[in-house]
């Protein structure tokens, strides 16, 4: 059995691990990163579709948003490769009194955080997205700053700059155990080899709790799943991503948007919730989400869809995710339970862990992670699910 | 217009005009046609431009697989090898991407219909349709869904007689009879029900399928899912893999065979299995030029007799040889070809360039197997058959089809006993390779009449000797593997000459004049084209000359669709002749243009290996070459496999990319199988009604 040293070790190459062992390895820090699948972003990392935004109901989850659309916002630039970026902004379309008075409600505290986020009516909501079912439209709020990224392009370009610091990532090996000594966390068992750091980060998104039990520290983490699609490439004809929050007959709120490449990516919360791994395509998922998207854009009717898939939201009971260092196990660090928010926190939270981990935490970066506490009640709701 | 007006085979029916424009052209199509063949009939073979680089685009699966074919039609981008002509339809090409209509709305919902039934077969060709009768004859309610409309599969391509046994699989019928054969089958089992332009997009983990017919979605819930979807056309790389007038085999049949479109004037072909075999064959009975046919192995894969029939009639074989390049400004217009070494790759200055319109990719079919392989992932008690079980004769596919059906009906508690092992047994032998080639034996016997047989290799056939009013054609040995023999007496019926799926019986008749015996040919192409009084050269079994003679009579057996050629020969050649040669040999293998160095393929990195996504060999071996191993990955950051076909034609690509690069198989992911399987539109789901502005959308075809 060999035995490497590390500085710090990551389970799991996903939307959070990956970013979080780039950072690190910026910070000069000896990464070692562990995934029981073949590369980069095989987890749900590949499921999401790639909305990224700070319009989020709090504080802790605004700013490693904001974080997170700086790094996306400005990648090309500073690094060159092409992730996707497109900052077309959020739209929640409203058609009801009472959503109205919620979103309402809500942009206050949204614009106390700094937020760009405004209300606007009709007129400019059909000139936003154009062919949106106008009947009883009455308006909603628009983010103009948030926007969206390939999460299979953002997760290569993360994992190539990770690799070019000197990170390391072992695929195809999967965490059967911890190395402790004294309840401190010493490494890592896998089913190659064993491994040691000074601290170990779950980033295992969906598996995060039961690889947290063996470290000994239960999470209250639990994955719920979500079927998307995604279309041909039409000629780009709206810029935001599309969130409408009306219950559907077998369905909460759905969304979708236009990428990069001008297909629309599409992904629809079920009601109930289907808990679960199961990662299997339903037959509900098309019918249903084929009605209610083109009752409010009429013209993706014709638009070919050309593939769905299933992914997991690893949930917490809040709907808030837990980025901590638990006191009852030290040497082991969390950055779980994202709640299908991984890929658009995963940055900001990577380079905020990064900075703390590195002993260089900044209040701000203090102050991000508060939130994310594991010690919470978990009696608060996340309002933007 | 490039219309086929005659043929020995098909019938040409009288169809109505159809008036539609192309990029503001006024053309005609034929009712009921589709637009990828009538823009081929008015010799439109580009259609569109590809949004990433603008090279042209045309026709390539003409089986609805892929999208290069895409067309703006009234204003939506549609399948145009799946999209039928309407009458004043404006087509335009699509360059970059598609606009869709903003102004669309949509005037009301379906219901998404759910059916239960026992069996669905998804696929009605050979093994399908074979499935679905032993399913009714024991009153299962089965649905058999095929996305053409007419079933048969590919059957209804094949113009040529079968091969197999008489008492399995109808040899010595057309394909085309066999697929109206196996149809009318069905009417005689009310509990089957066949669904024809239905194409199922993907199964799902509630074990459900959806099937999209005639514009309407519907979820099937069957007891047992029987996938008999048949096989894809494997491609090739490199350099102008892509220009329009290079395509596979099938959607050449389509064309030629289906519509009665002449697609091309010279036409090359690439791979010597029966696919290809068949495909000039099929392309000579159309009246097109069969510039060449290439093997890279030292002989052609495909059946000996295949190969030997288009030989006789004039076309060049090069076994040996590898496609290094082909090349047009717009469209192909010349493909270069060269000897290969060992390892299938060109020999450099041993090209040979000739000037063809299209070129023909024939190199092997894939099972398409993701139907059954979701299904079975999904713990459906799934069943296949068929070429989507393992590649073979469709002969084989008939029985593989009987097989899996009673697999299935003891799965659902209707049979009891296990298939008989003698059943897997003829399986075995009617999916045999070709066997061992013998030098033809000497004449045993002094009949004057009497077959002479120019079939020498062991293959699965027996319908000459099936056929035989005296029984005097044995097979030498139990199997219908072995060779052929006449011993015993012959009347001169020409029933064999007729029946042989391979053109390989002759009659030699000494009756009338001991010294100049009357050699009997069979011949299938264009009626009229040879006539008595006509001089021919004759070829023997493997179509060299034996010189020229006067044709004395030709025969046409109409209900056999067969002509027999009667020419006067000697003694000495008349056991030889086997065949009229159709045209002499070209003067075409033009040398290496001087001052140009050799193409050298297998290093050219702007051939492209994903042509939806057009990803070019280049940025796959950078990829490879940077450590990639997961084709998700790699998927993930060059685009291959991301495009509208869902990776099923560069898939095998990528993969021998990874084996040229060295690495070992083992070490590599394949893609993750995700639905759909097929493109649809998304109002299709939930069978909305729709308005675009060019009238209400009937229903949700061409996708």
């Amino acid at each position: 059995m060999s035995v490497d040293n590390y500085d710090v070790i990551i389970i799991g190459a996903g939307s959070v691990g990956t970013p979080l062992a780039m950072f690190l390895a910026e910070k000069t820090r000896k990464v070692l990163v562990i995934d029981s699948l073949p590369s980069v972003g095989q987890g749900q990392n590949k499921c999401a579709i790639g909305g990224v935004r700070a319009t989020h109901s709090d504080g802790s989850k605004i700013k490693a948003a904001l974080r997170s659309i700086q790094i996306f916002s400005a990648w090309r630039k500073k690094r060159g490769d092409d992730i996707g970026w497109l900052q077309g902004g959020y739209f929640f379309p409203v058609y009801s009194e009472k959503d109205e008075v919620m979103l309402k409600d809500m942009l206050k505290t949204q614009q106390g955080f700094g937020l760009d986020i405004n209300w606007i009516g009709p007129e400019k909501a059909r000139k936003l997205v154009p062919g949106i079912a106008a009947g009883d439209l009455r308006g909603g709020t628009y983010s103009p700053g948030d926007g969206s990224a390939s999460p299979l392009l953002s997760a290569n370009a993360f994992y190539r700059r990770a690799l070019k610091l000197g990170a390391k990532f072992n695929f195809n090996e999967s965490v059967t155990g911890f190395i402790k000594e004294n309840g401190a966390i010493k490494g890592v068992k896998t089913t190659k080899a064993s491994y040691c750091a000074p601290l170990t980060v779950n980033a295992a998104g969906a598996y995060a709790a039961p690889l947290s039990e063996l470290a000994g520290v239960i999470v209250p983490v639990r994955p719920d799943s979500h079927e998307a699609g995604i279309t041909e490439p039409v000629e780009r004809f709206f810029e935001p991503m599309v969130v409408d929050l009306r219950p559907g007959e077998k369905s909460l709120n759905y969304y979708f948007y236009q990428n990069s490449e001008g297909q629309l990516v599409f992904c629809l919360t079920p009601s109930p919730p289907s808990w679960g791994d199961d990662r299997r395509s339903t037959s509900e998922f098309l019918t249903e989400i084929s009605k209610r998207m083109i009752n409010l854009m009429p013209a993706a009717a014709n638009i070919k869809v050309r593939r769905t898939w299933r992914g997991l939201y690893p949930m917490t009971p809040d709907g808030f995710p837990i980025a901590d260092f638990p006191k009852n196990a030290p040497g082991y660090a969390l950055a779980v339970g994202m709640c299908g928010q991984g890929f658009m926190l995963g940055p900001g939270l990577g380079a905020t862990l990064a900075s703390v981990i590195a002993g260089c935490g900044s209040k701000e970066d203090m102050e991000t992670l508060e939130g994310f506490r594991l010690g919470r009640n978990f009696s608060g709701q996340e309002k933007l699910k | 217009m490039e219309r086929i007006t005659r043929h020995v085979i098909l019938s040409v029916e009288e169809k109505k005009k159809v008036k539609f424009t192309f990029a503001g052209r006024s053309l005609e199509a034929l009712e009921g046609e589709v637009i990828s063949s009538a823009l081929f009939a008015n010799s439109i073979k580009i259609f569109s431009e590809h949004k990433k680089d603008g090279s042209p685009q045309g026709m390539f699966c003409a089986n609805g697989q892929c999208a290069q074919c895409t067309v703006i039609a009234d204003g939506l981008p549609v399948k145009a090898c799946v999209t039928v002509v309407r009458e004043r339809m404006k087509l335009e090409p699509l360059k970059g991407l598609p606009k869709i209509p903003v102004s669309a709305c949509v005037s009301e919902y379906g219901r998404v219909e759910e059916l239960e039934v026992d069996a669905l077969i998804i696929g009605g060709g050979p093994s399908g349709l074979t499935a679905a009768a032993e399913l009714g004859r024991l009153d299962v309610n089965t649905l058999i869904i095929d996305d053409k409309h007419r079933l048969g599969g590919k059957l209804v391509l094949q113009t040529h007689k079968f091969f197999g046994s008489v008492e399995d699989c109808y040899a010595g019928a057309r394909g085309i009879d066999i697929a109206d054969k196996l149809t009318d089958q069905l009417k005689e089992y009310p509990s089957v029900k066949a669904w024809t332009g239905a194409t199922c997009a993907a199964v799902f983990s509630d074990k459900k399928a959806g099937v999209l017919r005639d514009g309407k979605y519907y979820l099937i819930k069957p007891k047992v899912l029987i996938s008999a979807t048949g096989a894809r056309e494997k491609t090739l790389a490199f350099p102008g893999n892509t220009l329009p007038g290079v395509y596979g085999a099938g959607a050449f049949q389509t064309l030629v065979n289906r519509d009665l479109v002449r697609p091309a004037k010279r036409l090359f072909i690439v791979g010597g299995g029966n696919v290809g075999l068949i495909a000039a064959y099929h392309a000579l009975q159309a009246g097109i030029r069969v510039v060449g046919l290439i093997e890279a192995l030292p002989e052609c894969g495909g059946y000996k007799v295949h190969a030997d029939k288009i030989k006789r009639l004039g076309v060049p074989i090069y076994t040996g040889h590898t496609i290094v390049k082909a090349e047009g400004k717009r469209e192909l217009e010349t493909v270069t070809i060269a000897e290969a070494d060992t390892r299938f790759r060109a020999v450099p200055g041993a090209e040979k360039t000739f000037s063809a319109d299209t070129l023909l990719i024939a190199v092997g079919l894939n099972p398409v197997n993701e139907f059954h392989l979701q299904a079975s992932a999904f713990g459906m008690n799934a069943f296949v058959c068929g070429d989507a079980e393992e590649i073979a004769e469709a002969s084989a596919a008939m029985f593989s089809g009987k097989i899996t059906a009673h697999k299935a009906l003891k799965s659902l508690g209707i049979m009891a006993g296990d298939v008989p092992q003698f059943w897997f047994e003829r399986l075995e032998v009617l999916k045999s390779r070709p066997g061992a080639v013998r030098k033809p034996p000497p004449r045993d016997h002094d009949k004057t009449v009497y077959p002479a047989l120019h079939c020498h290799q062991e293959i699965p056939c027996d319908p000459c000797v099936t056929v035989c009013p005296k029984k005097s054609i044995k097979l030498e040995g139990a199997s219908i593997m072995n060779n052929p023999g006449f011993a015993g007496d012959c009347i001169g019926c020409f029933k064999c000459l007729l029946i042989c799926p391979g053109l390989a019986v002759t009659m030699v008749d000494y009756r009338k004049d001991k010294n100049a015996p009357l050699v009997s040919v069979p011949f299938e192409i264009e009626r009229g084209l040879i006539k008595k009084g006509d001089t021919v050269t004759l070829t023997d079994w493997e179509g060299a000359s034996l010189g020229a003679a006067v044709v004395g009579d030709v025969k046409d057996f109409k209900a056999e669709n067969t002509l027999i050629v009667i020419v006067k020969a000697s003694p000495a050649t008349a056991d030889k002749i086997a065949s009229v040669r159709l045209y002499e040999p070209e003067k075409t293998s033009a040398a290496r243009p001087p001052g140009r160095p050799a193409a050298r393929p297998l290093n050219d990195d702007s051939i492209i290996i994903c042509r939806c996504e057009r990803v070019t060999l280049g940025e796959i071996r950078k990829a490879i070459k940077s450590g990639v191993r997961d084709m998700n990955q790699l998927k993930a950051v060059t685009r291959a496999g991301m495009g509208a076909c869902g990776a099923k034609t560069c898939e095998s690509l990528i993969l021998s990319v990874f084996k040229s690069e060295g690495v070992d198989l083992k070490e590599v992911t394949g893609f993750s199988r995700r639905p759909l399987f097929l493109e649809a539109p998304l109002g299709a789901f939930s069978n909305a009604k729709c308005e675009t502005g060019h009238g209400e959308k009937a229903s949700w075809s061409g996708f």
